[in-house]
């Protein structure tokens, strides 16, 4: 099962300082799905200023991507540039 | 398909051949913003504020619109009262209530240079005598523009509804603190406790503007049918596209942006400031309508970046290992929120293999322009103090400043304090490389110094969309959504031409515009050659494929028969046939015979992207007498992955150093006592020119990303980031001083001297 760490402000504020925990998801559509049932607002938040590291690889706007049994799951902010 | 692992057999990919862009730049042929006309166009000139902080009372147009040849006015009671609404279009989260307010004051103006009203007239003479003849009447308010004061209790409050965001509880009281931002990892206050050496100090950058030579300019046209079209340069026209439909109330088919050639942007033109405005004038007067913004307006209305000041608290063992980190860091984001302090606590420290930080941010709005992107947006910044205070412990400690950087440097499997773990990364053979070079180890004279400092920078992949044609007598057309700011047409038709197997010279790229290909994210964050390389690379596959099917179909055998090597379609093996090889011009000109034209469009979100490092070095000799700064030497380090082509990667990275190093020396946003900047315009803002700099010399450093099939990573934003810190380190150890404070000019170096005595 994939584990979820959040280190930024912008994800604890919707899990109440909840930093690491685990989430049954093989999809990442299924995970943002299964964190705003969960902690409501942050699969928005995700969906509209965050973006998803998995196992280091850093996502942006990718539904269909399949998340590897086990993976470790990082929400930062959504990274831009100049 | 990739061909990470097979440099030597690469024939395109890594050459320098011409730039594609070259001829009609030098030659003045280049068509950038300004130079777009139609006929019948008027002239929009934009009125702005004298004030930095006032409330809007009335605004009448009337003896403006009475004088002969004013055909348009228009303030913001003309354009849609935008909610609060936060999108990711351009370069970062962007409110449209913001981007409207910003383009066209409402209710107040927040910063001296703030857009109140704008008009449309037969010639710029009428334009300029109308404007003098607008009446505001403003209610004048207290005005803030220190980072530090803004955030003081009782500063003058530029939204009496902002409430800082990420603060538990709420806060009861507005402020100009937006927001907080905060990384931690482990224990700091334990990591403290294991030190033998603390360093701790406050740093401070001022604000400065991308500095693009080519102002940002804007011609656009409404039809009676509500066709609307506008050419401008900017770092994505689709960008344009969205914003400008939003901003306005368009539907987006209604709406084509022509890009032009562009004269710099690094972060700065991925917003809007004429394009609304213009396209609301020209729906207003029915002519199409042109607005070039002089310097002084570029300066006083558009970029810039965060000023900034800093706290950094480093502890680390006698034997240089870093036990903890703390660090606060307040950025100045401007009129509106949206500086880039995230990036910048996050970036500053991702160098380093962390047990125990902690990092606090805070966004600030204050009565100066709000900020855009430059390249890297936040790092150079925050890199600054950070790489500052390494410097301080390294000196400390008494041990090579990048010895430290070797002994707690990040690597594969690291996991950073906002994090995530890094993938493959070329930080270690970026240290490795520098402290080999000669620059390292060369000698040094009296009043001179040598600074190091290293950078990182995520880069990031995105939406791009790439086609590939193959005209009749077989040349190849490549065209993509992304404005070229780097150097990608060349790196696009290099790209093509290498999965092709045909000379590059016989791909033309270009630029096309939001009706003739797919959407594509703007050009920024280091994406292009990755991204839109990826909907290239993929885009002349699928050409290779076709033409292996139109090869068989010409020999009557089945496609799987069929290898395409060095441009030519060839029988797979001896079962296959003895066919001589069919060059790709060939199959070409049969194409109306074998299934009609051949060409492939791709669209692709890239994810992933390799992340950059890169050191630099430089060496600076102080007068001690008048304090002023010569730059002696330089040399800048960098994994790039793979260059697709070395001279543009090294161009990116020269001019990266050259814009830090002027934002260590020089630059900066002078306010006087009224809240008025004081050098809006190149001779009292200074840039560095050729003439004040030795040449810079780029290392690459070539780790291959094995998310892109020639391995590249983006090369862009990472050389902005070191040279901050890499020239206040040399002028520390030139003087003798530990330097806390940008820019590092003359009166600044003298007072620190005097200082000491």
């Amino acid at each position: 099962m994939p584990t979820v760490t959040i280190a930024g402000s912008a994800g604890l504020r919707f899990t109440r300082g909840l930093a690491e925990f685990e989430v049954e998801a093989t999809t990442m559509r299924r995970l943002i799905t299964e964190l705003e049932a969960r902690f409501p607002g942050l699969g928005r938040e995700i969906d509209e200023g965050m973006a998803v590291a998995v196992n280091g690889e850093i996502h942006q706007d990718d539904y269909a991507l399949l998340l590897p049994e086990n993976a470790e799951i990082c929400l930062i902010p959504k990274i831009a540039g100049g | 398909m990739t061909y990470v692992g097979n440099k030597a057999d690469l024939k395109v990919v890594g050459t320098r051949p011409v730039r594609p862009d070259g001829v009609d730049k030098v030659t003045g042929r280049a068509t950038f913003g300004a130079d777009f006309n139609l006929p019948g166009q008027l002239v929009g000139k934009v009125l702005r504020s004298p004030h930095p902080h006032a409330r809007i009372i009335k605004i009448d147009a009337s003896r403006a619109l009475a004088l002969t040849g004013v055909k348009a006015v228009i303030s913001a009671e003309d354009l849609p009262n935008i909610a609060s609404e936060e999108a990711f279009v351009g370069e970062g989260p962007m409110n449209f209530r913001d981007l409207s307010r910003n383009c066209m004051a409402r209710d107040k103006v927040l910063y001296e240079g703030h857009a109140v009203a704008a008009l449309a007239a037969t010639t710029e003479a009428i334009a300029n005598a109308a404007l003098a003849l607008i009446d505001v009447t403003y209610e004048v308010l207290p005005f803030v523009i220190d980072v530090n004061e803004a955030m003081q209790p009782g500063a003058p409050l530029l939204d009496d509804n902002m409430y800082t965001a990420n603060v538990e509880p709420k806060p009861t009281a507005p402020s100009n603190i937006a927001k907080r931002v905060h990384f931690k990892k482990g224990d700091v206050a334990a990591g403290f406790a294991k030190a033998d050496v603390i360093v701790s100090g406050t740093y401070n950058t001022e604000a400065v503007h991308q500095a693009y030579i080519e102002p940002h300019a804007a011609l656009a046209t409404a039809n009676a049918d509500g066709q609307c079209t506008i050419w401008a340069s900017s770092q994505g026209h689709f960008m344009i596209r969205a914003y400008v439909a939003k901003l306005l109330g368009i539907e987006i088919a209604n709406l084509r942006v022509i890009p032009a050639e562009i004269g710099g942007g690094f972060g700065g033109k991925t917003v809007v400031y004429l394009e609304p405005l213009a396209l609301a004038l020209a729906q207003k007067s029915g002519r199409p309508v042109k607005m070039v913004m002089s310097r002084e307006e570029v300066f006083r209305a558009s970029g810039p970046t965060s000023g900034a000041s800093m706290d950094v608290k480093i502890g680390a063992t006698k034997d240089g290992i870093i036990t903890a980190i703390s660090s606060e860091m307040r950025f100045q984001a401007g009129a509106f929120p949206g500086s880039p302090v995230q990036p910048a606590c996050m970036c500053a420290f991702a160098m380093y293999d962390l047990e125990n930080v902690e990092v606090t941010g805070y966004d600030v709005i204050s009565n100066r322009p709000k900020v855009a992107a430059y390249r890297a947006p936040g790092a150079p910044i925050g890199s600054f103090a950070s790489e500052s205070a390494i410097d301080e412990l390294a000196d400390k400690l008494g041990m090579d400043p990048i010895v430290l950087r070797q002994k707690n440097a990040v690597n594969q499997g690291s996991k950073t304090h906002y994090g995530v773990t890094f993938p493959e990364i070329g930080y270690e053979q970026v240290l490795a490389a520098t402290k080999a070079h000669p620059h390292w180890s060369a000698p040094l004279g009296p009043n001179q110094g040598r600074g190091v400092a290293t950078g990182f920078w995520f880069n990031i992949g995105g939406e791009s969309s790439a086609a590939v044609h193959i005209n009749e007598d077989g040349s190849v057309s490549v065209a993509t959504g992304s404005p070229d700011i780097g150097g990608s047409r060349a790196s696009m038709a290099m790209m093509a031409a290498e999965v092709l197997g045909i000379p590059v010279d016989n791909v033309r790229a270009i630029v096309a515009d939001t009706a003739s290909i797919g959407f594509t994210h703007v050009t920024g964050g280091s994406r292009v050659t990755y991204a839109t390389g990826m909907a290239t690379v993929q885009a002349a596959q699928n050409v290779v494929a076709d033409l292996k099917k139109r090869a068989a179909m010409i020999w009557d055998i089945s496609p799987d028969a069929v290898d395409w090597k060095d441009g030519e379609a060839v029988p797979a093996g001896a079962n296959a046939g003895g066919f001589d090889p069919l060059p790709l011009a060939a199959i070409a000109l049969k194409a109306g015979r074998t299934g009609g034209p051949i060409g492939s469009e791709v669209s692709v979100n890239a994810q992933g992207a390799g992340p950059g490092f890169g050191a630099h070095i430089c060496d600076v000799e102080v007068d001690p007498e008048t304090g002023y700064v010569t730059v002696l030497r330089y040399t800048a380090v960098q994994d790039v992955g793979r260059a697709i082509h070395p001279s543009y990667v090294e161009g990116q990275i020269q001019g990266g150093a050259v814009q830090g190093i002027g934002w260590a020396l020089n630059e900066e946003y002078i306010y006087n006592a009224k809240g008025s900047m004081d050098n809006a315009g190149f001779l009292d803002y200074r840039v560095p020119v050729a003439s004040d700099l030795p040449m810079i010399d780029a290392v690459l450093v070539e780790v291959p990303n094995p998310r892109h099939p020639f391995g590249l990573r983006g090369v862009g934003e990472v050389p902005i980031v070191p040279p901050l810190a890499a020239v206040a380190n040399a002028v520390s150890h030139a003087i003798g001083i530990r330097m806390h404070d940008l820019p590092l000019s003359p009166p600044t170096i003298c007072a620190a001297i005097d200082a000491k005595g």
